[in-house]
């Protein structure tokens, strides 16, 4: 009743092709852009900015980077924590060499750095496919893991082998380092963010992601269509990797504040798997809405003995979690095997003749 | 030229001057080799039978010589701890089959792959919550595993090999050869054979999938059991093991997913590779490469064989 696109009329092509054709989502866009912005820098307090929205923007944006990869164009990654320390440690290197420049500018460059990494372990993938192409990625995961922890040179041979981020600005506000607000961290990583989904949407929506989603359904076939795998496979590998890498670097410089190489073991790359698959592979709203689920999950179930009144001790809760997240995600995979983003549609498709079903 | 000569020569003037040193770095890659044949194993079982690619191989060792060291230590005697063992990895095997893979049937790969590691997730919390997250000493001596090392003198220098690897080397051939006999000669070994080949055509001729699922995890059970028992009695029982299960896709892939003797002789390749690797070109770049080694000797032969060294052609049509 309430969502429903009757009276709305499309008079061009381009209304037709719109991401967003009806104008409840257009609202709704609106009023969660709104929220975002305005609404919980304004009323959020210290631990729900800096331990719930900026975690979660973090992973959304390497959830994003890996659905690009695995969601559109089909190619499985286990690499992507390490794609994200290409990035932080890019960013360290570049800021350290060049403190003048705008730690913006960095974040975005490094993404760059990572893209390129990214494409060298996406070359096997011309040939390799499916799940032996995992092995590309975890050859990616484990050497660039190792780099991190026996090249001095990436961390400008402190002696801790940790990089920390130093003090930046934006606008005269600190961002980065010890003085930085949740608050201003938080807008900073939101704008970032989204920026960069906005652009991903773009592009996915275009001719760039209409040749991914072919060459995701059957590569020969579009490889017979004239579209080219070697650039193709390589974009989808680079672009994974810059947001990745993006990611990274919010993660380290504006949420860790430092980061040791332990930061982007595989298990993080798992967690990011978890979240664009029971996100929804092949939707970016699916990887926000996954981000979420698997990042607060563990959270709440910790807060919620303590919550109820229940005397467990501390490991067994942890074991507990264990399991429960394991159930979890075998009945999600059962109940839904499309994710999150799955329910979102059905969920509209259904408000769309609530309250009439018929 | 310095850096060419420590990368291609000197290794192999080193190899000459001490092939004692030579020989013991060779049986230890063996050794490891056969445990990680031992996992992909495992794995090649499952995703013949069922085509999914089960990540949970790798707990599934942990858990099988977490739960025989456990009932030890609750005092049931060892045999009777490892006939329970064995009864709990029967049990898990029906659990997945009806929980998981039923309801999962038909669903793409990828998603298989997920449960998996929801699967793991349940083994790594019900492990540390049975059994405690202490790593534990495995029961050698009460399952008459040998213990020591024998000493051979060749090639001018003492070479010494721990018994219990030689056990391991042995328990391993003997398994193989069993399994082999099994999938070869046995009615259930065929079946399990038909369903490889295609699960559709084995329904027409009425085997069910389910059993042969059941079976095919149990066998897989029986096989991380084993492995479990051989690590363990090498370092000990703890959760860390799990990494192993990652050193085993190289192995898998390596060898093909669908190979029996792709998984033996790629586990060999891996483990002898990885230890000369670290052993004579591991100290030029500071050391530590055994932990990516194997996944680029692994892409080395992907390159050139796509789909493993034994693995089935992959014929795509439109």
């Amino acid at each position: 009743m309430f969502y429903r696109e009757a009276g709305q009329y499309k008079t061009s092509y381009a209304a037709d092709m719109a991401v967003f054709p009806i104008r409840q989502d257009r609202i709704g866009l609106a009023v969660i852009l709104f929220t975002a912005f305005v609404l919980i820098p304004a009323f959020g307090n210290q631990f729900f900015l800096s331990s719930v929205m900026i975690p979660t923007l973090v992973f959304a944006l390497a959830a994003i980077g890996l659905n690009i990869l695995t969601g559109y164009t089909g190619l499985i990654s286990l690499g992507t924590a390490a794609f994200m320390g290409v990035g932080a440690y890019a960013c360290y290197k570049l800021t350290t060499w060049f403190p003048g420049v705008n730690i913006i500018v960095w974040i975005i460059a490094s993404g760059f750095v990572s893209a390129f990494v990214g494409a060298m372990f996406g070359l096997p993938s011309l040939r390799i496919k499916g799940f032996y192409l995992v092995v590309a990625t975890l050859a990616a995961q484990f050497f660039l893991q190792w780099c991190f922890g026996r090249i001095p040179w990436l961390v400008n041979y402190n002696t801790s082998g940790a990089i920390e981020a130093p003090e930046r600005f934006l606008f005269g506000i600190p961002i980065t380092g010890a003085n930085a607000t949740p608050e201003s961290r938080y807008l900073v990583v939101l704008g970032v963010v989204a920026l960069m989904t906005w652009f991903a949407s773009n592009l996915v929506h275009g001719r760039v992601g209409r040749a991914w989603m072919a060459v995701r359904d059957m590569d020969i076939a579009a490889e017979l269509m004239g579209i080219r795998l070697l650039t193709t496979k390589l974009l989808a590998f680079a672009v994974s990797s810059f947001y990745c890498g993006v990611s990274g670097a919010l993660m380290v410089f504006l949420w860790y504040g430092s980061a040791e190489p332990e930061v982007f073991v595989i298990n993080q790359s798992f967690l990011i798997l978890f979240m664009v698959i029971i996100g929804g592979l092949g939707s970016l709203v699916g990887s926000f809405m996954g981000a979420a689920l698997i990042y607060m999950l563990p959270i709440v179930l910790r807060l919620l003995p303590a919550a109820l009144g229940v005397p467990i001790a501390a490991a067994t809760v942890e074991h507990l979690q264990f399991i429960i997240v394991g159930v979890l995600i075998i009945v999600f995979l059962i109940a839904e095997p499309h994710g999150l983003a799955r329910l979102w549609q059905t969920g509209k498709q259904k408000l769309r003749i609530w309250p009439f079903p018929y | 030229m310095n850096l060419l000569y420590a990368l291609f020569v000197d290794p192999w003037v080193q190899m000459g001057q001490a092939p004692d040193l030579l020989v013991q770095t060779l049986w230890e890659g063996l050794v490891s080799g056969v445990l990680y044949a031992l996992i992909a194993l495992g794995f090649v079982l499952i995703f013949k039978a069922s085509g999914v690619f089960n990540f949970a191989q790798g707990i599934m060792v942990v858990f099988a010589a977490l739960t025989l060291v456990g009932f030890y230590e609750m005092g049931v005697p060892a045999f009777l701890a490892l006939a329970l063992a064995v009864g709990v990895m029967f049990l898990l095997a029906v659990t997945v089959e009806r929980v998981v893979l039923r309801p999962l049937v038909n669903q793409p790969d990828i998603i298989l792959f997920m449960a998996t590691f929801g699967i793991t997730y349940v083994l790594i919390g019900l492990g540390e919550l049975i059994f405690g997250g202490n790593p534990k000493r495995m029961i050698t001596e009460q399952l008459y595993l040998p213990k020591g090392a024998v000493e051979f003198k060749i090639l001018g220098g003492f070479v010494s090999l721990q018994k219990i690897d030689i056990a391991a080397a042995i328990i391993a051939a003997i398994m193989i050869a069993v399994l082999a006999f099994f999938f070869q000669k046995t009615r259930i070994g065929r079946a399990l054979r038909a369903v490889a080949d295609s699960h559709k055509a084995a329904l027409s001729v009425g085997i069910s999938l389910n059993q042969i699922w059941a079976i095919v995890w149990f066998t897989a059970g029986i096989v991380a059991l084993v492995t479990g028992i051989m690590w363990g009695a090498r370092s000990e029982v703890s959760f860390a093991l799990q990494v192993i299960a990652l050193k085993a896709l190289p192995v898998l892939i390596l060898g093909g997913f669908t190979s029996v003797p792709g998984a033996i002789v790629g586990g060999l390749i891996i483990g002898i590779g990885e230890k000369l690797g670290e052993f004579y070109w591991g100290p030029l770049v500071g050391g530590g490469i055994e932990s990516w080694l194997a996944y680029f000797i692994a892409l080395a032969f992907l390159l050139f064989r796509p789909q493993g060294l034994f693995g089935e052609k992959i014929i795509e049509r439109i």
